[in-house]
């Protein structure tokens, strides 16, 4: 997918249209991810995660872009900040893992390939919010079927997903998923 | 979750977006002038002989000292704001307002004896200056922090740091007209150490709330 394309889709995305948003981030996601693979090497550090952060970050800044400019610098740019702040973040992991080893004697658990952190930071969810963003991801029900299963309004149930993603995305930034 | 199901979530949140990026900075700018100029006018006030003076050379280039560095440290925050436009290039223009005025202080130096220089520098106001200038732009300082929260900055600290010079240079500015120090050499020192505080403040806030 090239920049114009990719362009176009976040144009369109940024007017609601959700079907183009959601071929934007499935490009995006791939120029992300190789952007971190080519980055992370043996560090211990899952480049999913670091995709995934990313899509939450594009999401929740996605007003930053300008819409006559070309999309890559801007994408790029996050994925970055993203990577860097997944190596803090792991780095400063480490240390957590040792009190607790020390404290607890608990053996070291080490993220298996199916535990994402952002799994970590949904579980966190008020739990509202966790039903609708579980309704909407796992089961891959539309809004209107999640509304009508939870026995919520639709507005009710964007407005519970929007403010889910939004605290998600806080977390990451601030570090706050740990080893939980 | 793996990644397909992340989009289907973030792909249904597509309608719900944030204030616009232009908006929100439009906004923030003029609530922070307002909350200046507010306690600009409602405590401080001009001088005055603030008439006689702007016929004098010395009171009017301090606004233009304070409004350059307003305008420019503006410019390079909202630019610093969004994430493919962080590197040091947008700071450049930031050096024009410093120039100027050690232009005139070295100007001022050669026109006044030595023996006055001290009395120039220390002034009578220092401590207003010191003062004032921090409390009409820490209100500035914590909108332009918001913002940049609203904002995508990958340089946080970099980001505050000039979010707190342009609070500075909105402060300063309206401080200009109430302070009957006119000397460039009352300016380098006390405008500088002041907006330098709120300069701190700023890199501080931006590396505690700007994060993302």
């Amino acid at each position: 997918m090239d920049d114009a394309e990719l362009a176009r889709l976040l144009r369109a995305a940024l007017l609601g249209d959700e079907k183009a948003y959601s071929a934007f981030l499935t490009g995006a996601a791939a120029l992300v991810r190789s952007f971190v693979r080519r980055r992370v090497g043996q560090g211990g550090l899952d480049p999913e995660d670091v995709v995934q952060e990313t899509l939450l970050a594009i999401h929740v800044k996605r007003h930053t872009w300008r819409t006559d400019a070309p999309v890559g610098p801007w994408l790029y740019a996050i994925a970055r900040y993203k990577l860097i702040d997944a190596f803090r973040r792991r780095g400063s992991r480490v240390e957590v893992d040792l009190d607790e080893i020390a404290e607890t004697v608990a053996a070291p658990q080490e993220d298996r390939p199916s535990s994402r952190e952002i799994s970590k930071a949904l579980a966190a969810l008020a739990p509202g919010q966790r039903s609708v963003v579980s309704a909407i991801s796992v089961e891959g029900r539309s809004i209107g079927e999640t509304a009508a299963s939870l026995g919520m309004s639709e507005a009710a149930v964007r407005v519970a997903l929007h403010r889910g993603l939004t605290a998600i995305a806080r977390k990451f930034g601030r570090g706050e998923n740990g080893n939980r | 979750m793996e990644t397909g199901d992340l989009i289907k979530l973030l792909a249904a949140d597509a309608r719900r977006q944030g204030p616009s990026f232009g908006r929100a900075w439009s906004l923030a700018l003029a609530l922070a002038v307002i909350i200046a100029a507010a306690i600009f006018f409602g405590f401080i006030g001009p001088r005055p002989d603030i008439a006689t003076a702007a016929q004098t050379m010395r009171f009017p280039f301090k606004f233009v000292v304070t409004g350059l560095l307003a305008l420019t440290a503006l410019a390079a925050l909202v630019a610093l704001s969004r994430p493919e436009a962080s590197g040091r290039g947008r700071l450049v223009p930031l050096a024009a307002a410093p120039l100027l005025l050690v232009a005139a202080v070295a100007l001022e130096l050669a026109v006044i004896p030595s023996a006055d220089w001290a009395i120039r520098l220390v002034g009578t106001n220092n401590r207003y200056c010191l003062s004032l200038i921090p409390l009409m732009g820490i209100g500035p300082l914590a909108l332009f922090i918001l913002a940049l929260r609203n904002a995508a900055p990958t340089r946080p600290a970099l980001a505050g740091a000039v979010a707190g010079l342009a609070a500075g240079g909105i402060a300063a500015t309206l401080y200009a007209a109430h302070c009957t120090d006119d000397s460039p050499l009352f300016v380098v020192t006390w405008y500088t150490l002041a907006i330098a505080m709120l300069t701190l403040a700023g890199a501080f806030g931006g590396r505690v709330f700007v994060r993302w």
